[in-house]
This record gives C-alpha cells, structure tokens and sequence, in this order.
C-alpha cells in the first residue's frame, strides 16, 4: 500500500507524519472511519481544497477505506511541538477550552469527544496533538464559515460559531504547543456531549 | 469529455478559486452518483446489442422495454451525458453544471425524466432532433458546449434508447439555471454563423470498404465519444478544425493538452498496439502511459463501463487514422533552445534521480503499468509540454476502475520545487532517452502554477 500511497507521502510524509508545512497535517493513527470521511469530503466537495479535491476526484469508495485503515494503523513518532507563540493568559484560556469548555459559549470541552489524551475516539474522532496552530485554526474557521462541512448534525460548526477568534487562537495555540502522549491509540468510543453526523450513533 | 467550443482566452488567475468552489468548479470532475452495480449488469446485458454500428448489421428481434432502457444506459455511458448533466454535489442528470467561458458562465440542463424541470414531456423525436440538429424541443438552437456535432451521427435507434433510459431516470426538480453570458454572446442568433461554418447534420455513414469492427470503433469514436471535442484543435472561432482532425490540442480554460490520436509515430498512437489502446481506455493504466486530467474523467464516467469488444474497436479505428508529417516539428533546435536544455538538464537529471528513478527507473523505462514509461512516451515528449509540467506540478491519480481500483499515484511537487527545479526536471525527461522534446521555461511552469484543477 505504501507504494500507491507516494501521492500522499510527498505532503504527508512517508508513514502520514506530516511535514514541516502547516497545512499538510498528520494524519497516521487518527480513527479510520474519520480518514475515510475525510478522503471523501475531499473527493465530493465537502472539504475544499484543491490540491485534494484534484487527486481524489476519481478514486472509488472501496479503495479510499483502504487507504484511511492503512493510514490510521501508522504509528510514526510524533515530532517535539513548536514552542508555544501566544502569552501565559492565552494559553490559560486556551487549556480551559480544551479541557473543560465554556458552559457560557455552550462550548464543551475538547476533551470530551477528541479524548481524554487528545489522541482522537474511536471510529470518526481525530487526534488534535502533533497538529500546527495555523492549521487548527484555520479548520475552526473553516467549520464556523461551512468550507468545511460533515454530514448533518455538523457539531464542529456549532462550537466554532460560539468561539471568537481570540478563543480559536487560544485553543490552536495551546494545543500545538502539547507533547504527544506515550500511548497514541485513540480513545475507546464514549456517549457524546452533542450529536455529531459524521460519528455512528 | 466537455469542451467550450466558444473559448478561446486563457483561464483568470487561480486567485481566489477556493473561495469560489464549488460553484465555479472548473467542471473537470462529475460524480459518479448512479449505483455501479446496476451499470454493470446494465452492460453486459447490453453490449449485444449497442454492438451494431448502424442498420447494415442483420436485422435483431424487438427489444423489450427493460432492454431498450438498458441499452439506452450503456449508450448514454458511451456519450458521458452524465459528466455534464450532473452537479458534482447534486443528483445525476439534473444538470445546473456550471461551465466557466470567458462570455460567461453556462449551465447544463436538467435532463432528467422530471416533467416540469427536466425533459419528461419531450418526445423520441423531439430528443432526436435535439440530438441530430442541435436544437431543443421548441427548435431553440443550442450553444456547442453540446457535442451534437459529433451526437448528430448517432443513430435514430440509438438516440431512441437513450431516450428510453433517460424517461426511466428518478425525475428531480431542479428548474434550469439561466445562462449568464454577456452581450453579445448571449444572443443565440449567432449561432446561427457558427453552424454554417462547422456544422452539417448527418447520421453516421458507415464504409463498406471497411470491416464491421472498424465501423463501430469509427461510429463510436466520432459519435457519443465525441473524442474530436478534445482531441482536434479548435480555431479562433471555435470550430473544429477539420484539417487537422484527431490532431491533438489544447483544451481551452482546462489548460490541459489533448494529444495526437492519429498513427503519427511520435506525436500519436502510431506505435502503439491495439492492447495498449484497450488497456488504457478501459483500464485507466497500460504499458505505455496512464490516463490523467480530463481523460481520467472520461475513463471514469464513460469508458470503464463499455465492452472490451466495443473499446477494442475504437481503438481499432483510431490506428487507422492516418497520421501526418507536419505533427511532429523535425527542425533542427535552435541555439538557444539548445543552450536550455544544455543549461536545464545537469539539474533536471540531479532531482530525477534524486525523486524520480525510484518509479519512472534511471533509463525513464518506468515499471507498467503502474509507474509509465517516460522514454518514447508521446505525452511528455510532444510539442506542448503543459501535460509533463503539470503532472510534475500536481501529481495525480488514474481513475480507480473496475479493472485498476486501486491505482497508484504520481505525487505533487508544486510545494516541494521551484519554477526553475520543475523547468529543468521537465527539461531532462523530453530530452533524455532519446526523447524529441523541447526544454520549458519556469515562466511556463509558473503560468502552469495558476492552471485550474478542480
């Protein structure tokens, strides 16, 4: 499979570690169920980006679900995260919306769907450590302004639409700034905070 | 395969293209939204009978209703009707495909079996008319975006099946979104000046000279395949230069080139075998080259899905076109053509045997089917170079297919080389190997950069 995979590699890195480069992120070990979401957004329109849009546009479903369960049982070593840019307040607030949310913004904690461990939940939740600040970010406004979509209810919209642009810098700053946990396996799945679409009920 | 024959202008800057998908998509990509199960079945229940070119096959029993619409399902496979009458995001055959020309903006027809929206209350014959004259129910001539110069040779049999199917379509209501072109070309009167040029109704006349396989392959390929939309240069008018027939060009907008189908030896399919044709039309990969860009679309939506009997004939009449000397420029280079790939190559070979030889091997034989060949392949050693530079810039996957599904992929390396790495890398392979290109410049693989992809 890594030989039909070289298409990836090149932004992704070999084993999906991703790269130096903000936008391409890692993608190994995250649930396969959300890599194969994702590869079909890709293909159909639901996430834009054309460099993606391009090389999935004629790949078939059965073998896009080969490629996210071949992706997801990748376990490279994580990179050391980037040193934190943003100050201690922001950072602060950052942890608070990861690990606790805002019961004011009705924005549940991170943790509570993307694991305890921020590795991901099993099937369709992704792993938010070993990510780059800008990339986060740039996904929040992507789901806040519906560039990017998932299948109805789309929660991720909803909580984005309840941060403000400093909260997203925070959570994005505070999250990229963590060490990857010694065990990377994504959490066993658990009873959500709020109905999301692209998670099996 | 779509073409706007009306195009002649350069696509606008990519700037700002993410921001305006997926309404402005460049229509490269329809989606595959009928069940693939039922085609299949519908294919090999059909292919019998779409077999027979005209009525000089012997005459055949009637066909029921069931197989009339299954042979209407495999024929409309043969003319891709769905690639432009889908939305990417939308339900098959409700058009509203937005088509992007420098006039403006056209939108394909809701062709589907709902009366109030799509053509539900049209007659055979009216679908007929539509199909051979270029002209909708009420007699509106319609824009060339539509291939009915080429749909024009399809047979009243033929075209009545395809109509058959298309009434068996879920009906959608989606009323037709109006075109948005500007003065003047929004006044369909001239159309009338460009059909007087380039177009002359007739159904196809099959040769007697030739063998029944030849006469398929030739009422195919010029027919519902419509290849020459794509595969014959337009002019500034944008008509057909017939001339210059299955000479290859330049798809307008998609900035992809269409190559030489002729038997020209270098340019076209002259030395490849009928094998290789039927690998790569039906397959998506051979042992010559692999489909990509608008073609991977073609082989997706369209060809996968016909016979090897029928693919086997296309490609039987598509050796059979003659080639022509004047497709392949045997000048002797110029100095400074010389001086640049003198000057290209050292650094081109450096990153192909860095990033390259992996797959494609030192000798640029590659290992087919799944790594082409890039020694003696017409694609990258043909007088435009836009097809090498931008598969070295985007990468890119064949189609997965019934028979590949699970191709192997070109990677991207716009992110990872500069406009002079990918100059020089492109450089060395149409020069290397015996190979008869000519070097690139980085200012074509910067113009490149803004090319359209999805």
């Amino acid at each position: 499979m890594q030989a039909r995979l070289h298409a990836c590699a090149a932004c992704h890195g070999v084993h999906g570690e991703g790269t130096d480069n903000d936008y391409f992120p890692r993608l190994a070990g995250k649930p396969a169920d959300y890599l194969f979401n994702q590869l079909v957004a890709f293909r159909d329109g639901g996430r834009s980006y054309p460099p993606m849009n391009y090389l999935l546009a004629y790949l078939p479903d059965a073998y896009l679900k080969q490629i996210a369960v071949y992706l997801s049982r990748e376990r490279p070593p994580y990179p050391p995260p980037a040193a934190p840019s943003a100050d201690a307040a922001t950072l602060a607030r950052g942890k608070q919306l990861v690990m606790q949310g805002d019961p004011a913004l009705k924005v549940p904690a991170c943790a509570a769907c993307h694991g305890q461990a921020l590795t991901g939940m099993e099937p369709a939740i992704p792993g938010l450590v070993g990510l780059h600040a800008d990339y986060i970010s740039a996904q929040l406004g992507a789901f806040r302004y519906g560039t990017r979509s998932t299948a109805p209810p789309n929660c991720m919209h909803d909580i984005a639409a309840h941060l403000g642009d400093r909260d997203i810098t925070a959570v994005a700053a505070w999250l990229s700034a963590q060490n990857a946990p010694a065990d990377p396996t994504p959490a066993a799945p658990s009873p959500l905070p709020l109905a999301c679409g692209s998670v099996p009920h | 395969m779509r073409k706007l024959r009306l195009l002649t202008e350069r696509q606008p800057p990519l700037a700002g293209l993410a921001h305006r998908l997926p309404l402005n998509r460049v229509p490269l990509i329809p989606r595959l939204v009928v069940a693939t199960v039922c085609c299949v079945a519908a294919v090999s229940a059909s292919a019998a009978d779409a077999r027979a070119p005209t009525a000089a096959s012997a005459p055949a029993a009637p066909l029921t209703h069931a197989q009339l619409i299954a042979k209407g399902e495999y024929l409309a496979r043969a003319g891709d009707c769905i690639a432009c009458h889908t939305n990417p995001s939308g339900k098959p055959f409700a058009g509203g495909r937005p088509m992007d020309t420098p006039f403006g903006t056209l939108f394909t027809p809701n062709i589907s079996s709902d009366k109030e929206t799509g053509i539900g209350n049209w007659t055979a014959a009216q679908f007929y008319r539509m199909m051979h004259e270029g002209r909708s129910y009420d007699g509106t001539l319609l824009y060339p975006a539509m291939p009915f110069a080429e749909y024009t040779k399809v047979t009243r049999a033929d075209s009545d099946a395809i109509y058959a199917f298309l009434m068996s379509t879920t009906p959608v209501h989606q009323p037709n979104r109006p075109h948005e072109l500007r003065f003047p070309y929004n006044q369909r009167s001239l159309l009338l000046g460009w059909r007087t040029l380039y177009f002359r109704a007739g159904q196809f006349q099959p040769d007697p000279r030739q063998s029944v396989e030849w006469n398929r392959g030739a009422y195919l390929v010029e027919g519902l395949g419509h290849c020459s939309m794509c595969h014959t240069t337009i002019n500034a008018l944008g008509g057909s230069q017939q001339s210059k027939a299955f000479q290859g060009g330049l798809i307008p907008m998609q900035n992809w080139y269409a190559p030489s189908l002729t038997s020209n030896a270098e340019a076209g399919l002259g030395d490849w075998s009928i094998a290789d044709i039927v690998a790569l039309l039906r397959t998506g990969v051979s042992s010559r080259g692999a489909v990509y860009g608008p073609m991977a679309e073609v082989v997706n939506d369209s060809l996968q899905y016909l016979s090897d009997d029928d693919v086997r004939a296309m490609a039987v009449y598509l050796k059979s076109l003659p080639g022509h000397a004047n497709e392949v420029d045997r000048s002797p280079p110029s100095q400074y053509v010389s001086e640049q790939a003198a000057r290209l190559a050292p650094l081109g070979k450096k990153i192909y045997d860095a990033q390259c030889a992996v797959c494609h091997a030192v000798d640029g034989r590659g290992r087919a089917p799944d790594f082409p060949p890039l020694a003696a392949n017409p694609s990258i050693e043909m007088h435009s170079a836009v097809n090498p530079i931008r598969m070295v810039l985007n990468g890119g996957y064949p189609p997965g297919t019934h028979l590949n599904p699970q191709p192997f992929g070109m990677p991207p390396f716009a992110q990872s080389l500069s406009d002079e790495e990918i100059a020089a890398v492109v450089t060395y392979i149409r020069t290397a190997w015996g190979n008869h290109g000519t070097p690139v410049s980085d200012r074509e693989v910067n113009e490149l950069r803004a090319a359209p992809l999805f």
